[in-house]
């Protein structure tokens, strides 16, 4: 058993490597044609953007995609910096037609994903030539590790029960090398990901036939990420199923994230783009995705006829009546552990980090003020969206609409949910972005606070205080201190995952959805007691 | 300023001062020689086993003592001074106290066994039996073979944690059965096949002769009384109950026997001086409860009630309907009232006992073999809701309303797998009754 596990993980850092080192293979040029071709294809109306491309790409030499991207971003500069220079001049000159004229010519956008879009058509070699060989080099050579690694835990973790032992002793769960090892490795991939798209290019590559499969098109960057997504929540959903294979909970509610991904987040919406709609995961509520409001999309949504309007006035009706409707009956965990994306990956990828949150009580009052505060960003944000979209103004209460939103993607969009969110799953444990950063999670939580039946019931005087609770809760809630009071646990940001009660050794949490009266039951002295002592004290 | 002054930071000199606190502003002071700061006891072996960190035992963050103007002074007292009300400590300093609370908690016993006190045996109890146990046993390579001796609740937690390190134990219990002289029989009889199932080598009926060294003075094996079996080991656990821990304070006029004595009001035998936990003894025991409680919610209940009467409120100490809770390796054990084992079973107390096929759950029903009033309740694997235990023997229900009612007792995690229809199947077939299983939640029920 031991030797199937060793050799699995053999396999899945082999596979992590070719994965890793497709990066670092292919050629990369574009032919003056084709440079003339995208150059039209685009619009653009700059008279030296072709030839600064074709000097940069249409070259003998062999290029790497980092020097085929340095070019590529070189040639746009150059083009707009001609254009730049131009402006100056005519400004110095008070030649304001002229000056006015210049601005069609500059090229706006990301210079990475600029040069991704070139880059996308530009490569060749093994890794595009052989797409269907490196998919089992390296996605099925890492399935089949990872499942080696992980299967031979049925045996070799004993019956049914509990599974914690050594957490805290080994470095990749108690943050030791491994640990800062992985984390290196996860918020390199996001930076690539988020920022230099064009770097990663040949992963593209691998999944382009899949792609082409399921919706007609070649794989884009968030292809890869949808799919690696999946595969990811897949093989460590098998690791839940095996670790907590005692308890129903944990089995239902793993089943039911993996399939809102599969399903809802992944399948639905490349189905709809093959069929010419708007690709959109249903179960995505604003304010977790956070540009359902934008011009950009509302309009996407509009121009598509029957589907577009549905999915708008569904959108609005989810966060409006649905969401807080479900959280009223079930508690926030109706989303947060049983249909988020974000949540699913924090509960099968995330899961051996849970134990990492920290418990004080100086990180409760940050998580607070910093979710709150993002809670009213997104809402402003949008509000400021709407209010230019509809009146046709590029500000509102003085925030310029454009810059607003590009903030927001930036700062909370891609830093927060993806490079601090999963990226530091290793050392803050799982759910960092679920509890200091998301909007919807924040307003789901104030629902869950103030009108909702559920709760965790404690059971009398049997907490012995030991802690497991609190220190297996992934959102840093110290259970402990209501249980050992004999309180209920009523809070907003527990996400109903179930943990603290399946590893309570004495049988004092259970998660309920029960009627709102003595919901909430601060208490003095325990059930248990004198109960001429109870009623002076607790009914006091 | 009175000053109550509390030797002992387990859970009950700490339950007390936080009463004190709430109800008052006299000035606290706890003294404890193990750890700096209160922790769980029964978390130690979590943190042997990895799930948990040390710190992670502590109930309270560091700055909650000084928010709540407890003072903690680290310190082990030699001797206590009763007519000056002062305390001596073993570094020479003293402590004077208004009200003094003895909430000394136990110590491990020792029964004379030859070797008891060699390198490599050890109890299970404070914070520095854990750290020596790190060293005695930090992997199977350092420790080949563990003997763990007395099948007690802390026993079973030490093999359990020697088993996380793959450690080999072997499990000498007293009785013919595992814990059977607390547990009826079926109950006591799954256990020890559980234990059997973790790979232990429980030998029942066996008794320790003794321990013997190597030229290093450290333990090298041990001999078993019946058979006169050696077995090697680099590890002895003694786990054969607790006492008391007071025997700095029988040098005292505090009057003692196996605990200090008190009585209900948790008044010693000296003005001003009190005793709760695990070192107080009731000169006379309440109801069915023993004399001596070493549990960590009686001594939670003792600071609770103490602390009224120190502010003010003269209250006696009056425990509701027993309960306890256990884990043994991966069973989870809870009851409710009283079910006893052969041994102390009165002749009126009649068992109903089911268990699942899959040999991890059962329940034994204790009730009047008359009056069929419901005595208490076992549960092993199936989790159940202490409310509707309390209100039940409150209300001095008979056997067949809590059977009917047992769903609503159930506090299993939701999509759990039932168990009542077959219990209450099982209970109509034998004592020819018809219950029906009624599905009114136990809200309704007491409402
Ligand atoms: C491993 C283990 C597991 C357990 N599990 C459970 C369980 O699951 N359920 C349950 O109900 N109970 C359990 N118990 C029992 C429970 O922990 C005790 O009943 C409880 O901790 C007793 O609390 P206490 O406050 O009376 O004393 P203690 O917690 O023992 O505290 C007494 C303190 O006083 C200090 N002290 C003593 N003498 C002096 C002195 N002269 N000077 C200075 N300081 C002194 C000691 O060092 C100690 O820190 C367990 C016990 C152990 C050891
Ligand atoms: S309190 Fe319990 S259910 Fe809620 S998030 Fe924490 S561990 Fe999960
Ligand atoms: S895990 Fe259970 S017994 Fe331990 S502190 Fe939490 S509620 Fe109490």
């Amino acid at each position: 058993m031991k030797i199937i596990k060793h050799t699995g993980l053999v396999l899945f850092i082999i596979a992590l490597t070719i994965f890793t080192g497709t990066l670092f293979t292919g050629s990369f040029g574009l032919t003056k044609a084709e440079v003339e071709e995208y150059v039209t294809a685009q619009g653009y109306k700059s008279e030296v953007i072709t030839e600064a491309l074709e000097k940069a790409v249409s070259t003998e030499k062999e290029l790497s995609i980092f020097e085929f991207s340095n070019r590529v971003r070189d040639a746009y500069q150059a083009s707009n910096d001609h254009y730049d220079n131009l402006i100056a001049k005519y400004d110095a000159e008070k030649n304001w037609d002229k000056k006015g004229e210049q601005y069609q010519y500059k090229i706006y956008g990301k210079p990475h994903t600029l040069s991704y879009n070139l880059a996308k058509n530009a490569g060749s070699g093994y890794v595009k030539e052989n797409a269907g060989l490196m998919w089992w080099l390296t996605f099925g050579l890492g399935i089949i590790g990872a499942l080696l690694f992980i299967l031979p835990n049925f045996i070799l973790l004993g019956a049914p029960g509990i599974k914690n032992d050594g957490v805290f002793h080994k470095a990749a769960t108690n943050r030791g090398w491994i640990a800062w090892l992985v984390l290196f490795y996860l918020v390199t991939f996001y930076l690539l990901l988020y920022f230099k798209a064009d770097y990663v290019v040949n992963w593209t590559y691998i999944l382009d036939p899949i792609s082409e499969f399921l919706n007609g098109g070649k794989a884009s960057q968030w292809f890869v990420y949808g799919f690696l997504y999946c595969t990811i929540m897949t093989v460590m959903a098998v690791r839940m199923f095996i670790k907590y294979r005692h308890n129903k909970y944990q089995i239902l509610r793993t089943t039911s994230v993996l399939f809102f991904q599969i399903v809802f987040a992944f399948l639905i919406p490349e189905i709809m783009t093959s069929l010419n709609m708007p690709g959109y995961d249903f179960k995505n509520a604003f304010p977790l995705d956070y540009d359902f409001f934008f011009e950009w999309n509302i309009e996407k949504l509009t121009e598509s006829g029957a589907v577009g309007l549905f999915i708008l006035v569904w959108g609005t009706i989810l966060t409006l009546v649905i969401v807080p409707l479900m959280v009223y009956f079930f508690g926030k965990r109706w989303y947060c552990s049983w249909v988020c994306g974000c949540g699913g990956l924090a509960e099968t990828l995330g899961d051996p980090y849970r134990q990492l949150s920290d418990k004080s009580l100086k990180s409760w009052k940050l998580e607070r003020w910093v979710i709150h505060s993002v809670l009213v960003f997104s809402v402003l944000m949008t509000v400021v969206t709407l209010y230019c979209y509809f009146s046709g103004a590029e500000s509102f209460l003085g925030i310029h609409s454009q810059w607003i939103k590009d903030t927001y993607s930036f700062l909370i969009g891609a830093w927060f949910a993806g490079v601090i969110g999963t990226g530091f799953y290793p050392i803050f444990g799982n759910r960092v972005w679920c509890r200091f950063g998301c909007p919807l999670a924040a307003y789901l939580g104030l629902v869950q606070r103030f009108k909702s039946r559920f709760r965790i019931s404690t059971n009398g005087g049997q907490c012995i205080s030991c802690g497991n609770c609190s220190t297996y809760c992934e959102m840093g809630i110290d259970v402990r201190a209501y249980a050992q009071k004999g309180e209920n646990i009523v809070r907003s940001s527990c996400v109903g995952c179930g943990v603290c009660s399946a590893v309570c050794p004495r049988g004092v949490l259970k998660l309920e959805n029960d009627s709102m009266d003595g919901r909430i039951n601060p208490t003095e002295v325990l059930l248990g007691n004198d109960v001429n002592l109870l009623d002076l004290l607790n009914k006091k | 300023m009175e000053h109550i002054v509390i030797i002992g930071n387990g859970i009950s000199g700490v339950t007390l001062a936080r009463h004190i606190r709430k109800n008052s502003n006299k000035k606290i002071t706890i003294v404890s020689a193990e750890t700096d700061y209160f922790f769980s006891r029964t978390a130690l072996m979590y943190v042997y086993m990895g799930h948990m960190k040390f710190e992670h035992t502590q109930p309270y963050e560091n700055w909650f003592w000084e928010k709540n103007r407890i003072e903690l002074k680290k310190g082990f007292v030699q001797t206590i001074e009763t007519h000056s009300k002062t305390l001596h400590f073993a570094k020479g300093d003293t402590l004077q106290y208004d009200k003094l609370i003895l909430a000394t908690g136990s110590k491990p016993n020792k029964f004379g066994w030859p070797g008891q006190d060699l390198d490599g045996v050890q109890g299970l109890y404070n914070k520095q039996d854990l750290d020596t146990l790190e060293q005695n046993a930090p992997n199977n390579k350092v420790c080949n073979r563990a003997v763990i001796v007395g099948g007690g609740l802390i026993g079973i937690e030490f093999a359990e944690m020697l088993v996380s390190r793959k450690i080999p134990v072997t499990f000498l219990v007293r009785e013919s059965s595992f814990w059977n002289g607390v547990l009826p029989e079926g109950e006591s009889e799954m256990i020890s096949r559980h234990i059997k199932t973790h790979h232990i080598d429980l030998r029942l009926s066996t008794n320790l002769k003794e321990i013997k060294a190597d030229e290093n003075g450290r333990v090298k094996s041990i001999i078993i009384e019946e058979t006169g079996e050696e077995i090697n080991c680099n590890v002895v656990g003694l786990t054969a109950g607790v006492t008391p821990n007071i025997d700095f304070i029988k040098k005292s006029n505090i009057e003692t026997d196996k605990g200090v004595l008190v009585n209900r009001k948790l008044e010693t035998s000296v003005p001003d001086v009190y005793a709760i936990g695990d070192c107080a003894q009731q000169r006379e025991a309440i109801g069915n409860r023993r004399p001596i409680e070493a549990v960590w919610y009686t001594g939670r209940m003792m600071g609770e009630t103490l602390a009224q009467t120190i502010c003010g409120n003269p209250m006696e100490y009056n425990p509701g309907h027993w309960f306890n809770s256990a884990k043994f390796m991966d069973i989870e054990y809870q009851t409710y009232g009283w079910v006893f084992g052969e041994r102390n079973r009165p002749d009126y107390e009649k068992h109903f006992h089911w268990i699942h096929k899959d040999d991890n759950k059962c329940i034994t029903i204790a009730y009047h073999k008359d009056t069929k009033l419901f005595l208490g309740i076992n549960t092993f694997g199936i989790r159940m809701r202490h409310e509707f235990f309390d209100n039940v023997l409150t209300k001095k229900w008979t056997v067949d309303k809590v059977i009917e009612h047992l769903s609503a007792a159930n506090f299993d995690p939701e999509f759990y797998k039932l168990h009542e229809k077959d219990i209450v199947t099982q209970f109509n077939s034998e004592t020819g009754s018809t219950i029906l299983l009624s599905k009114k939640s136990w809200r309704k029920i007491f409402a």
